[in-house]
């Protein structure tokens, strides 16, 4: 079939400047987007399509006794209702790690909306009623909901009959994952301890809450295949999980990325994909198949909510003795990536400390709470949530300053991770700390002005409940260490395919990878790498899809370094090439091609001292220079499974945070006027970039410490806020100044010296605006986000 | 679902008469909502949109006939000095592109508690203009709300009007939402001074069933501020006078646990608005009154 509406083009960037690495080169997407040209996924269209519709379980645990899809197939406009029974090959589950995830529901449901049933029909609201008229008989289960009554002695199995290759290390069945670390002696290191501070702390599930709900479109091929048209974080990954399900080969499936919101890790698990292909492959029409809002909060997984239990020991004059810790992560009712976030959340439970004696352990639960899996910050952001407030105890019980404390125990390069891995490359924790402590304040009282109040500097905003009744100021700090890029001894490679010939006089690169750009900027950071390796201006993005090898995940704060760093090596052998064809063609008539170091630069073949040998017109000619070649950054090690001992992460990024708030101490509410950020990056490929993700970043910290939570019933498992009304993300009135002090200290290890930035400012956000909470209230507040009842005494029902 | 479009008020009464389970639709800010949830599939959708003069109000000797879809922004940057608490809670209402559509006969006509028109039509004073083919009649807005999400209209009447009191003294507006804008109320608070009766009035939002007046308070306050000579002598309140009625204003509510807020919060938080509204409205109506003073 044709390619429909909405299908992602080249596209051609130029550049007024060099345009290479380092300069805040302005996206080639960003125009459109602001205008409303952009076409994202939702938008695709193709002649003849039908529209398809999931039909999710109404209750969290049960068993299905009958499903009844005649009165739906009976619709007029209905083309096809499918049930498990219905799946055409022996593969009927899914899943990142652990294939536990049902393509549709096969005999029980295991969370509140869980897929059950798929309609098409020939209009979208046909297919939605159609889908109402299936008739489901649940026969309801006990729910486990928590650690509690998932590994009580009578507990029934989320998951039956496991055969994961975890499932014969962990303590009960309804712990998908658990990783131990224990290094030094803990009990030898407590006895030098003259304070111990112990908390238990709370992270509520947290949404991505990503722009562009779920949404794709699949055409059925000639060949019996079929072409999805997708918004998602990691095209092969898909691939690898729809084609067995399909019964197909992965190269009669597909994949062309197409425009994505944002993700934040909420696209990294499948949802639409395969339902529509098997939609579009029972029909022999294209499929569209689009989630509202409301569907979306049940249509991917969400951040772990945890419970933290740390214990933490210090000398007298300021020296960590120790941590002991337990983290338990509520992974819901299918495992998603909550191995791989065990592992994150374990290995960097410590933070960005030197303490050597420790003892440490996280598991995820199966329960029937809806799943979790990856989110920005993976793993980290609850850790450090918990030892940020464990931090500020320590400190205030030795009277100390909290940032002299920090300071004091900082880790630095060198330094040894629990995991025995040594950090070798800078780790300037202290001098972040110190940056952003000495970032000017806010003045005092900012609210005041000549005309009175300016409600919108205080908690409240325009809903005018205080002049500065009630206001108090806090400041707080924290600081945090996240991974960069897949870790655990994961094959975490990419592919660029980069191409060089001449286009109407002018030399043209054209970079194609299989990135899934979601906002992260690769697009532009590509061409900037091109330019800078190729000394060209004109460079052309291939739409990403599966015509070329795996880009690898955008995920773990990795594209930039691996995809980056798969471009920048595909272009050195572009150069190569080039150099090769123009030794032979000119090689002749200037000794410095074969004894100088040549580039490429504007256009021309040159010395590195700057005298030009040859125009690239003339050296490419009618010819195309072409590669395709997978990169890989250092490998990793998996964690042993008793000792937690391993070279497990490539790489770890830093950010540090200062917040201050003005909390209405009466009513509870808060207002957060600054949060300054330092951040380490490396090097700043895109600056204007780094800027957008470090302050994008630090906002979804805010959220998660003062409104965003998903609710979940604990009696019921269900969802009790599936809604942008109910479910709160800050607006730009709860979005504060965010001064933003950029290092960049080169990795050696890494393309340019660069550091994965994207995830870092997540982590230390939320517990810097806690701190601060905690400051001008007094209370202690171990869980977040905090509401207005945490602040006022009001937390328990009347009733 | 089949969508009426009147031409004029006569032909929307007719089509009201004639379908009564017909959902009148005017900035569609809340219809709508309901409607893309899946939460209500009503039988007839009747646009009131062709209907201009519901769109229009009218500054009277007495009060403001504010039509039923004049919409907030219009009610903000017009009516500020003859309506400020109903100006301050429209302020409040969502969005600028919200506040550009929606309008106070919505808020009427959905009578949630959460609306944030309530507490200020409550606390001025304001009677609902309704019509069928029967006739007109006007409706104390009191008398108004009759339950979650019910209020008085017969199957067969429009909302075309409400009558607001123009403001005799200063008015305040509160509302509590766990963000700083964009929110639906956990809670509501509306106080307006009536120095010409000599009365305080109080409205409450999304803290117990329907809209509610504190009128308990409202009583121990007319009293002591008639006892202690405050209208006259404007003397700041006396703390415990404020306390008091807090407190009273507290249990006026009768509120709910739900995903937006605890019931004992919204208790605790419609105190607090009720002190601080007093103290704001007390203190503009003393300073009016010593200006009044200064220039006599």
């Amino acid at each position: 079939m044709s390619s429909p509406n909405g299908t992602p083009t080249k596209i051609t960037q130029g550049s007024q400047t060099k345009g290479g690495i380092g300069e805040s080169t302005l996206r080639p997407d960003g125009t459109l987007k602001v205008t409303g040209e952009f076409a994202y996924s939702s938008d695709m269209w193709h002649e003849d399509m039908l529209w398809g519709q999931i039909l999710r379980s109404t209750v969290a645990h049960a068993e299905i006794v009958s499903i009844d899809t005649s009165e739906a197939l009976a619709t007029p406009g209905v083309y096809a209702v499918l049930t498990y029974d219905d799946l055409p090959t022996d593969v009927k589950n899914y899943g990142l790690e652990i294939q536990d995830t049902p393509v549709l529901a096969h005999g029980k449901v295991r969370h509140h909306g869980e897929p059950v049933a798929v309609v098409a029909a020939d209009h979208p609201e046909t297919a939605r009623r159609a889908a109402a008229k299936i008739k489901v008989d649940y026969r309801e289960l006990p729910v486990i909901t928590d650690e509690a009554s998932a590994t009580a002695p009578d507990a029934i199995l989320v998951h039956e009959n496991r055969d994961d290759h975890h499932a014969g290390h962990v303590p009960h069945p309804n712990i998908v994952h658990r990783q131990p670390i224990v290094r030094g002696d803990v009990a030898q290191a407590r006895k030098r301890a003259d304070v111990i501070v112990e908390g238990e702390y709370t992270f509520g599930m947290q949404d991505q809450a990503f722009l562009g709900p779920e949404s794709g479109l699949a055409v059925p091929e000639e060949d019996g295949g079929v072409h999805l048209y997708i918004a998602t974080q990691w095209l092969h990954s898909d691939l690898r999980q729809i084609a067995p399900v399909l019964g197909l080969p992965e190269d009669k499936v597909r994949m062309t990325l197409s425009g994505v919101g944002g993700a934040f890790g909420g696209r990294e698990d499948l949802s639409m994909q395969i339902h529509a292909c098997l939609l579009a492959l029972r029909t022999g029409k294209p499929v569209k198949i689009v989630y509202n809002r409301f569907e979306s909060f049940f249509g991917h997984v969400h951040r772990h909510p945890a419970k933290l239990y740390y214990e933490h020991g210090a000398t007298r004059d300021g020296k960590l003795t120790h941590m002991k810790c337990r983290i338990v992560l509520d992974g819901g009712a299918y495992a998603s990536a909550s191995p791989a976030v065990v592992g994150n959340a374990s290995s960097l439970s410590v933070g960005p400390y030197v303490i050597d004696d420790v003892d440490i352990e996280a598991i995820a639960l199966y329960t029937n709470n809806p799943p979790c899996g990856a989110m920005r910050g993976f793993g980290a952001v609850q850790a450090c949530f918990a030892y940020e407030a464990q931090m500020d105890k320590l400190a205030r019980e030795l009277g100390m300053d909290p940032v002299d404390f920090r300071q004091l125990n900082a880790m630095e390069q060198g330094t040894i991770m629990p995991t025995g891995q040594p950090v070798d490359s800078p780790a300037p924790v202290a001098e972040l700390l110190r940056r952003v402590k000495a970032m000017p304040m806010p003045p005092e009282r900012q609210w005041e002005s000549s005309e009175g109040a300016d409600l919108r500097e205080l908690p409240g905003g325009l809903s005018n409940t205080t002049h500065g009744e009630g206001v108090v100021r806090g400041v707080g700090y924290a600081v945090g260490i996240k991974n960069v890029g897949f870790s655990e001894g994961f094959d975490d490679y990419s592919t660029a395919k980069v191409r060089m010939e001449v286009v109407g006089g002018e030399p043209v690169v054209t970079v194609h990878t299989a990135m899934a750009e979601v906002g992260q900027g690769g697009v532009t950071v590509h061409a900037q790498i091109a330019r800078t390796e190729l000394g060209v201006t004109q460079v052309t993005i291939h739409p990403a899809n599966t015509q070329v090898g795996s880009a690898g995940s955008t995920s773990a704060s990795r594209q930039t370094y691996v995809t980056g760093g798969a471009v920048k090596n595909a272009c050195e052998l572009v150069r190569e090439k080039v150099l090769e064809i123009g030794r032979r063609k000119f090689g002749t008539y200037h000794p410095a091609w074969d004894t100088a170091e040549l580039l490429l630069e504007g256009g021309k073949v040159v010395t590195d001292g700057g005298e030009v040998l040859a125009d690239l017109v003339d050296v490419l000619g009618e010819d195309a220079v072409e590669v395709e070649e997978e990169w890989r950054h250092r490998p990793t090690e998996p964690f042993d499974l008793r000792t937690g001992q391993g070279n497990g992460h490539v790489q770890y990024s830093f950010a540090a945070h200062r917040a201050v708030v003005e909390v209405d101490t009466e009513l509870g509410l808060v207002k957060v006027i600054e949060l300054a950020c330092a951040q380490d990056v490396g090097k700043a490929l895109n600056p204007l970039s780094v800027l957008g993700q470090i302050q994008g970043g630090t906002t979804q910290g805010l959220g998660v410490a003062v409104m965003e939570e998903i609710i979940v019933d604990p009696k019921t498992a269900k969802v009790k806020n599936p809604s942008f009304t109910d479910y709160l993300i800050p607006t730009i009135l709860d979005t504060p100044t965010i001064p933003v002090d950029v290092l960049e200290l080169a990795d050696d290890h890494a393309p340019y010296g660069l550091r994965g930035v994207g995830e870092a400012p997540t982590l230390s956000s939320t517990p810097a605006v806690l701190a601060a909470i905690r400051n001008a209230t007094g209370l202690e507040l171990n869980r977040t986000p905090v509401r207005p009842e945490h602040l006022t005494g009001t937390s328990l029902s009347e009733a | 679902m089949d969508f009426l479009r009147p031409a004029s008020w006569e032909e929307a009464l007719a089509a009201k008469a004639e379908h009564p389970t017909a959902v009148p639709i005017a900035g569609g800010t809340d219809v709508m909502v309901e409607i893309n949830f899946d939460h209500r599939r009503p039988e007839y959708l009747m646009d009131l949109n062709r209907i201009g003069d519901l769109c229009e109000w009218e500054v009277g000797e007495e009060s403001v006939r504010l039509g039923a879809s004049v919409p907030y922004t219009k009610i903000m940057e017009n009516l500020r000095a003859e309506l400020p608490g109903l100006a301050l809670a429209s302020h409040t209402v969502a969005s600028p592109q919200i506040r550009n559509r929606g309008g106070v006969g919505g808020n009427l006509g959905t009578a949630s508690p959460a609306g944030d028109a309530h507490p200020a039509l409550l606390a001025a004073g304001a009677e609902v203009e309704v019509e069928s083919v029967r006739g007109v009649r006007r409706i104390p807005i009191d008398a108004f709300y009759t339950g979650v999400k019910r209020n008085a209209l017969a199957p067969d009447e429009l909302i075309r009007a409400v009558h607001v009191k123009k403001a005799d003294g200063p008015q305040q507006f509160s509302k509590v939402g766990t963000r700083n804008a964009m929110v639906i109320a956990v809670c509501a608070f509306g106080l307006a001074l009536h120095p010409r009766t000599r009365t305080v009035r109080t409205g409450i939002g999304s803290a117990a069933p329907t809209p509610v007046r504190a009128k308990t308070a409202e009583e121990f306050l007319n009293a002591a501020l008639e006892e202690g000579g405050f209208w006259d002598n404007g003397k700041i309140i006396t703390p415990s006078v404020a306390k008091q009625f807090a407190d009273l204003c507290s249990a006026a509510c009768n509120p709910i646990d739900d995903v937006r807020g605890t019931a004992s919060y919204r208790r605790h938080a419609v105190g607090v608005m009720a002190r601080r509204t007093l103290t704001w409205t007390w203190e503009s109506y003393r300073g009016a009154r010593r200006t009044t003073e200064g220039a006599a």
